[in-house]
């Protein structure tokens, strides 16, 4: 065993972003994630790694910085919680614009609006539909457990420089704020100029090399055709994660009758379900999406032959579901339990809601 | 002796007393005939080629006229959002200290949408360059009123004159951002005439000398004219500015630390 230690989620994203090598944290104060910066700030990385820790003076210029920071090859983050993931949005969507890797964690809370500072997975269609204009896509990666947020600090940053892409980790104000046991990374160097040379060269704007062009950090092109040609290119892009880089868990499936899909927390709470509807003498299993972007589509429709109905269990008014639905073609009854504004379902209500919805019918 | 071999015995070496400098791209420009911002960009790549720094410095241009900005000058750049140029530059420099890393941002940019991110550069200190092109009006889209437009002055949304009562009053960034501790150098210049684009040249010089010695935040306003968004000739624009825009926002360094 490595590193372990009893941590909070949020404390583990800041732990991990030092350990993984990242060159740059920007960010702004919200609950319930501010931990993240507070714990950089404590630990102060710039005497360490040389890691740049800096407080923007908005959520708005945090992203900035990253598409400053990113734009020069460096491995650079931020993080928010909801409201302040709304501000980021014009950001983002020019990270994906100009193809730049970042990193972006949301630790969501309740909406709309203010809302609550309570958990919640209401932001599921703005991180993985858009949130911002145009037509992109984030890598959006759903940790379910403290060590999860660990991991996914790492292989966000490895999946974002992979495809020229931002990528978020969509975590909630549950995982970010509970302790849990966790087996920390062990520490990688930041990149040198030369590796960001081997690995960027070909576009970071970290100054024009004599004998080859210079290189631009740009999302317009206000030639329509190019545009369009650029477009393609994103799309193709898009498949290419959806070709491979699905990743997800399956808990209890293999002689399922019915399924639970659950992502994040709701899967922490699920996963007690299904003991508790199997002792009723329910099989169900369950299914978890770890990317929500690329979705494990064909991982559900490859459970249809079997089951009977699945209940897309969510914090939230009803977003996820909609990606079951498309996945699962009206084959099966497909139905959506969730509580939402803050509120956090017991397994019980939710083997409740699989009684009602899904064997009622 | 033929045409083409007499021009090129007259430019050969010997004879040269002015090149462009190769920092400047043969790109097309797209700014209007009268704009400053061409002077503007000559004198920086100028400096940039004099300061041997081609493969040091990283420009970061925003929104508006400047949007185009990349085209024209052979260095990296970063291309930002509207008024976000000082967050990229802050995170460009903080993680690169060994680069000159400027901002090229008109009034509308820098004083209106970006009024927060120019601020907070400012008052961090940040080690890097603000180049601030003042003409008082939003170019690109087709001339409407910036804050920075003077009492009076017709624009596409001001079309009975910019009216204070109810729109707020011209603002002076230089005078501003002068008063916050992280500014080591504010000045206020303007390129009509070849001895204005020699204080603008110095100017710019001693911006990026600064980021070299790592004094913090160098703010070098420019006046300039728009005859597009004006709808004056290039001469008449140039005659405007200096007798309404000059009083309004006078020549000269504020700060010099």
């Amino acid at each position: 065993m490595g590193d372990v230690r009893l941590m909070k989620g949020n404390e583990v994203i800041a732990e991990a972003a030092i350990r993984c090598g990242c060159d740059g944290y920007f960010g702004y104060p919200i609950t319930p994630q501010s931990e993240i910066m507070e714990t950089l700030m404590i630990r102060r990385p710039e005497n360490e790694t040389g890691m740049v820790v800096l407080q923007a003076e908005s959520e708005v210029a945090a992203i900035n910085m990253v598409y400053g920071g990113a734009s020069c090859g460096k491995k650079v983050m931020t993080s928010s919680s909801s409201p302040g993931i709304s501000l980021k949005a014009e950001g983002i969507t020019y990270l994906a614009g100009a193809e730049l890797p970042a990193l972006i964690v949301n630790i969501v809370r309740g909406g709309p609006g203010l809302g609550t500072i309570q958990p919640a997975q209401s932001d599921y269609f703005q991180a993985v539909k858009g949130g911002g204009h145009g037509d992109y896509k984030l890598i959006v990666l759903a940790p379910a457990s403290v060590q999860e947020m660990n991991d996914f600090v790492d292989l966000g940053f490895e999946l974002s420089f992979k495809y020229l892409n931002p990528a978020m980790i969509l975590s909630d104000g549950v995982i970010g704020q509970m302790m849990e046991k966790v087996e920390l990374s062990d520490y990688k160097p930041r990149w040198t100029d030369e590796e960001i040379e081997k690995i960027s060269g070909s576009w970071a704007t970290n100054g024009k090399k004599a004998g080859s062009e210079r290189n631009i950090s740009t999302s317009l092109d206000l030639d329509s055709a190019k545009q369009e040609v650029f477009n393609h290119k994103l799309q193709a892009k898009y498949r290419a994660m959806e070709e491979n880089d699905v990743r997800f868990e399956k808990i209890a499936c293999d002689d399922a009758d019915y399924l639970f899909v659950a992502y994040g927390s709701s899967a922490r709470i699920c996963q007690k379900s299904v003991e508790l509807a199997r002792e009723k003498g329910i099989k169900v299993g369950l299914l978890r999406p770890i990317t929500l972007f690329p979705y494990p589509t064909k991982q559900i429709q490859e459970m249809l032959g079997q089951v009977k109905g699945i209940l897309s269990v969510e914090m939230s008014a009803g977003q996820m579901v909609e990606d079951v639905r498309l996945a699962v073609e009206g084959k099966v009854p497909v139905e959506h339990f969730g509580r939402y504004g803050g509120i956090i379902p017991t397994p019980e209500e939710v083997v409740e809601a699989l009684e009602e919805k899904i064997l009622g019918k | 002796m033929t045409a083409t071999t007499e021009i090129n015995n007259i430019i050969s070496k010997e004879n040269l007393v002015y090149k462009k400098t190769d920092v400047l791209l043969d790109n097309e420009m797209h700014y209007c005939p009268g704009c400053t911002h061409g002077v503007i960009h000559k004198v920086i790549a100028e400096v940039i080629e004099e300061m041997d720094i081609q493969d040091k410095t990283i420009g970061v241009s925003p929104v508006g006229c400047s949007v185009l900005a990349y085209n024209y000058l052979d260095i990296d750049w970063q291309q930002a959002a509207h008024g976000r140029a000082p967050a990229l530059a802050t995170a460009t420099s903080r993680l690169m200290p060994d680069k000159y890393v400027f901002t090229y941002q008109g009034d509308g940019d820098l004083a209106s949408i970006g009024c927060a991110e120019i601020m907070h550069a400012c008052n961090r200190g940040e080690n890097i360059v603000v180049v601030f092109v003042n003409n008082a009006i939003y170019g690109m889209t087709g001339g409407q009123m910036a804050p920075t437009t003077l009492e009076g002055q017709v624009t596409a949304t001001s079309p009975y004159g910019r009216d204070c009562a109810t729109t707020g009053f011209p603002m002076k960034m230089s005078e501003m951002v002068s008063l916050l501790p992280g500014t080591r150098f504010v000045t206020r210049q303007s390129a009509e005439t070849a001895g204005a684009v020699r204080k603008l040249k110095k100017a710019i010089r001693k911006g990026f000398e600064n980021t070299r010695e790592k004094k913090g935040l160098s703010f070098i306003e420019i006046v300039g004219t728009c005859s597009s968004g004006w709808k004056l000739s290039p001469t008449q624009s140039n005659e405007w500015m200096k007798e309404n825009m000059f009083p309004y926002y006078p020549l000269g360094t504020l700060k010099d630390e």
